[in-house]
């Protein structure tokens, strides 16, 4: 049992998870067993998100310029090529690493911060679409299909018959990313990162290279970024520009954790636990309203609305997110429980 | 003998203003060597030239004769020079371990070698006790201890405080007095701005006064208290000095 | 960065030097072109300054915001959609005309903005700053929606019964279109011009002039200090809010006589106006008319040098350039 203890809590959590999530298939129906694959999807991307935006404090507001190199990448190299989507998950994170690193340097190298940062990512990534819009061998705005297999082909990612395979990649992709995530925040990268967020000038003359731990930050959270989007390109069967690099995948990837706590291990997690149920509530309400609400049947965009004011409260009433709301509950029970207070910082 | 720092002919010009002019000083090992002079004098310039923020406009910085002069602030800190700031800047959320930690990191390998040299500093500095508190939650007292705290976790050869008293009481700086003293055991050589003149009169081995930017003095803290030049700069000022 | 910035200028010097040695070398294609293109580009020219102006407007509402309230309002763009689809009610039901409807538009997009700022900026005013841009995030898409739902995404126009031909305005009869050297301007996007070039000097006159506009300029640059000096920052950011807003509700009714309108238009201005106020400077109300004009040529020109391309290709290219060159703008402050 002391061995157990040793190994730190949130490793642990991962293992419980892979046990727990792992169980879901042979007791969910389809329509559920999606939705568990669309929390782990999205919870994947806000950690991958976090690496940059929660922990170096480079807040992005393009991630899709990412998250479509990688749609991209391995879709070309499949329909051209006849390469297994695997490799080009691979290569595709190879190339967004290379690129944010390019991105994160070319903004860091001139000290674009803050607001400018965030304005920068999303002007870039909107560039990238507009690009990829021009380029004849993506075949520009008119997209790509990914031809359709018969039956499940693990070689080539597509599952026709058995959903659940789909889910027990991105079910693996999630644990792992949460793994990656864990691992760089216990150590050396994770405290020189969250030191470059908190004060960069202090950290600079505590001997961190901030320019070097930027660009390294971008490349991670851009490869892994990535490799979501090639899964999607499978998952889904078609990309075009607007679906994989437009600015509502941006939006969706850094929602979930900005509501369930930046800069935490589980806020991507807890996040996607919230918003990506409730996002789907929201459209079959309005697809199959209650009866004194039936003029908004399938009238189209009122399950945005309904999310963007669902998006306002939640940050209204949580702003340090979900799990920093779940400390200041448990600090105020503690208090309560506590008795013997000792003293506050006296010197 | 080589002296540890040399810093010659340092000139530090902002537009049209000169903030230090000529600045030739040298530092020895093991020194404490004090820096004085009224406010503007270009103190904290001068100290930012050498910590590398700042980039000389004219002159040279020679650390273990070895030209500095130009190199970014981490890679000075990784050559062994590190420095705190007058206004302190802990990485707030952070706790006091883990704010050391990313000073020690620099010089150990992986994250509990890092950890326990980060306790070991902690405890030098005497802040045990808020060891797993965050840093926000720290006096002011507490915050410049951090302070120190991170500029010494990176094993520095040269170790540049700023005003690192400011602010505090009279018992707090004689705390501060007899912990600067003990760095110095340890082997490290001190530049130290201060206002508070009891502390840096008793610290120092040698004491240099900066006015507008140039040196005026540099000697035996006795033989520059009684320095005609640095009695009429600081005219005007309200000065004392504890007879020793 | 000590040695950066003399970096970031040795580039630019670069940049330039290879853009025009391209042009020497291509000299007689250059000529050729020119005389081809001469028309289209003098055309591009003229519409750009003139749709310009208008950018600016949006622009300008914009930098106010940023430079007293310190956030980015991502509803900028959705909050033009509102005035622009109040405009088309008006004048479909009421048959009120645009350049009247500001006079209505102005007001309640003002209302609208303070309303907005009390309840939901003012609460995370102390919130970290990725809050507020979630909740102006929030708000466009609420907003966006809200006009999907009421509207439908079918594009809404309108069309002036007078401008076309001889038309008379006061005492002078212009016969519109009118046509100077080639270039056709109609006098939508001229009275859009003058209009948004006149409410530019007033909002200037405004904030150098009154006592309201000196609160707001000393909030802008030191919070603390008007803060001491008695001035009621909290009152002074609902105002300065509203008056962002209200300055999308102008330029929405100048602009729906030429653009016709539906949930996503304001999208397109939203990129636009961010990028014109880093260009100008974020707080500076000349710099975000200087910066409009820039961009509306941006825009026109880049159709004409890049035809297959979108418009806004080049306005991004601009905006990355500004980033990483001059990130205080053209007359902005440097921090």
């Amino acid at each position: 049992m002391n061995r157990l203890r040793q190994i730190p809590g949130d490793y642990l959590a991962v293992a419980a998870l892979l046990v727990v999530l792992g169980t879901l298939p042979f007791f969910l129906d389809r329509f559920y067993l999606s939705l568990a694959l669309l929390i782990l999807f999205w919870a994947y991307l806000g950690n991958a998100w976090n690496i940059m935006g929660g922990y170096t404090g480079l807040f992005s507001f393009g991630h899709a310029m990412f998250y479509g190199i990688g749609a991209y990448t391995s879709t070309v190299l499949l329909v051209d090529y006849a390469i297994s989507p695997w490799v080009g998950m691979l290569a595709g994170a190879i190339l967004a690493g290379l690129f944010g690193a390019f991105v994160g340097f070319l903004l860091s190298r001139f000290g674009v911060r803050g607001h400018f940062f965030a304005l920068g990512t999303f002007a870039i990534a909107e560039m990238v679409r507009l690009l990829a819009t021009e380029f004849e061998f993506i075949n520009t705005s008119i997209g790509i299909h990914i031809p359709l297999v018969r039956g499940d082909s693990w070689i080539r990612l597509q599952f026709e018959e058995t959903f659940a395979n789909y889910y027990y990649v991105i079910l693996i992709l999630f644990l792992i990313g949460q793994i990656i995530t864990i691992t760089i925040v216990r150590n050396k990268l994770g405290y020189y990162f969250q030191a470059i967020r908190e004060n960069e000038e202090a950290a600079a003359s505590l001997g961190v290279n901030a320019l070097r731990y930027k660009v390294i930050s971008v490349a991670i959270s851009a490869a892994l970024t990535a490799i979501a989007g090639s899964f999607f390109a499978q998952y889904f069967l078609f990309i075009d520009p607007t679906i994989v690099f437009g600015v509502s995948v941006s939006v969706q990837i850094l929602l979930r954790p900005i509501v369930g706590g930046v800069g935490t291990i589980w806020g991507p997690f807890v996040g996607a636990l919230l918003l990506t149920p409730l996002a789907e509530f929201t459209r079959s309400v309005v697809r199959k309203p209650p009866s004194f609400l039936d003029f908004i049947e399938g009238r189209a965009g009122v399950d945005v609305m309904l999310f963007g004011a669902i998006l306002i409260i939640v940050v209204l009433f949580m702003p340090d997110g979900l799990i920093g709301a779940g400390k200041r509950i448990w600090r105020r029970f503690k208090k309560q429980n506590d008795t013997t207070a000792q003293p506050q910082g006296t010197d | 003998m080589t002296p540890l720092l040399n810093l010659k002919g340092l000139t530090k010009r902002f537009g049209g203003l000169v903030a230090v002019n000529d600045v030739n000083l040298t530092l020895g090992k093991e020194e404490i060597l004090g820096l004085i002079g009224p406010n503007g004098a270009g103190k904290t310039t001068l100290f930012n030239m050498i910590s590398g923020t700042y980039l000389p406009t004219s002159g040279q910085i020679l650390f273990e004769d070895k030209d500095i002069t130009d190199l970014p602030p981490h890679k000075i800190a990784s050559l062994g020079i590190s420095r705190t700031f007058q206004l302190v800047k802990p990485f707030a959320k952070l706790t006091v371990v883990d704010n050391v930690m990313i000073g020690t990191f620099l010089r150990t390998r992986g994250n509990k070698q890092a950890r326990e040299k980060a306790r070991e500093v902690v405890k030098f500095v005497g802040l045990e006790q808020y060891a797993d508190r965050p840093a926000h939650n720290l006096t002011t007292s507490g915050r410049k201890r951090l302070e120190l705290a991170r500029a010494l976790a990176l094993e520095p050869k040269i170790l540049l405080l700023d005003e690192v008293m400011a602010g505090l009481t009279p018992t707090e700086s004689l705390a501060i007095v007899e912990l600067i003293r003990a760095i110095r055991e340890a082997g490290i050589t001190i530049l130290v701005i201060e206002h508070v003149m009891k502390a840096i009169m008793s610290l120092s081995d040698r004491v240099a006064v900066l006015h507008h930017g140039e040196l005026i003095a540099i000697d035996l803290p006795a033989e520059v208290t009684s320095d005609e030049r640095v009695i009429e700069a600081y005219l005007g000022e309200e000065f004392e000095i504890a007879a020793n | 960065m000590k040695i950066s910035r003399n970096r970031r200028w040795i580039l630019a010097g670069i940049a330039a030097v290879v853009l025009i040695v391209l042009i020497a070398l291509n000299g007689d294609q250059f000529d050729q072109w020119m005389d081809q293109n001469g028309v289209v580009l003098r055309q591009a020219f003229v519409t750009g300054i003139l749709i310009g102006g208008v950018f600016g407007l949006v622009a300008m509402g914009l930098t106010l915001i940023f430079g007293v309230l310190d956030i980015i309002n991502f509803a900028h763009g959705a909050l033009l959609t509102i005035g622009m689809y109040i405009t088309f009610v008006l004048f479909d039901r009421f048959g009120i005309d645009p350049y009247l409807a500001v006079l209505i538009t102005v007001p309640l997009l003002f209302l609208l903005g303070g309303i907005i700022q009390r309840t939901i900026i003012y609460p995370a005013r102390n919130a970290p700053a990725h809050n507020q841009l979630l909740l102006t995030l929030g708000l466009a898409l609420f907003i966006e929606n809200l006009m999907l739902v009421v509207f439908t995404a079918t594009p809404r126009s309108i069309r002036l019964s007078y401008g076309r031909g001889l038309t008379e305005i006061g005492p002078l009869a212009i016969d519109f279109p009118i046509r100077i050297a080639g270039t056709t301007i109609t006098l939508t996007k001229l009275a859009a011009f003058i209009f948004a070039v006149f409410l530019t000097a007033v909002l200037y006159l405004l904030l150098q002039r009154t006592t309201l506009g000196k609160a707001i300029r000393a909030t802008a640059q030191n919070k603390e200090g008007a803060r001491l000096v008695g001035i009621s920052t909290d009152r002074i950011s609902l105002i300065t809010f509203g008056l962002g807003v209200a300055c999308v509700g102008a330029a929405a009714a100048l602009v729906l006589p030429f653009l016709s309108v539906d949930p996503l238009v304001g999208n397109a201005f939203n990129i636009t106006a961010f990028v014109i106020v880093v260009l100008g400077g974020m707080g500076s109300i000349p710099g975000a008319l200087l910066g409009g004009l820039i961009i509306g040529l941006t825009q026109e020109l880049g159709v004409v040098f890049a035809p297959s391309s979108t418009k806004l290709l080049g306005v991004f290219f601009v905006f990355i350039l500004v980033l990483l060159l001059r990130p205080q703008g053209l007359l902005g402050k440097k921090e």
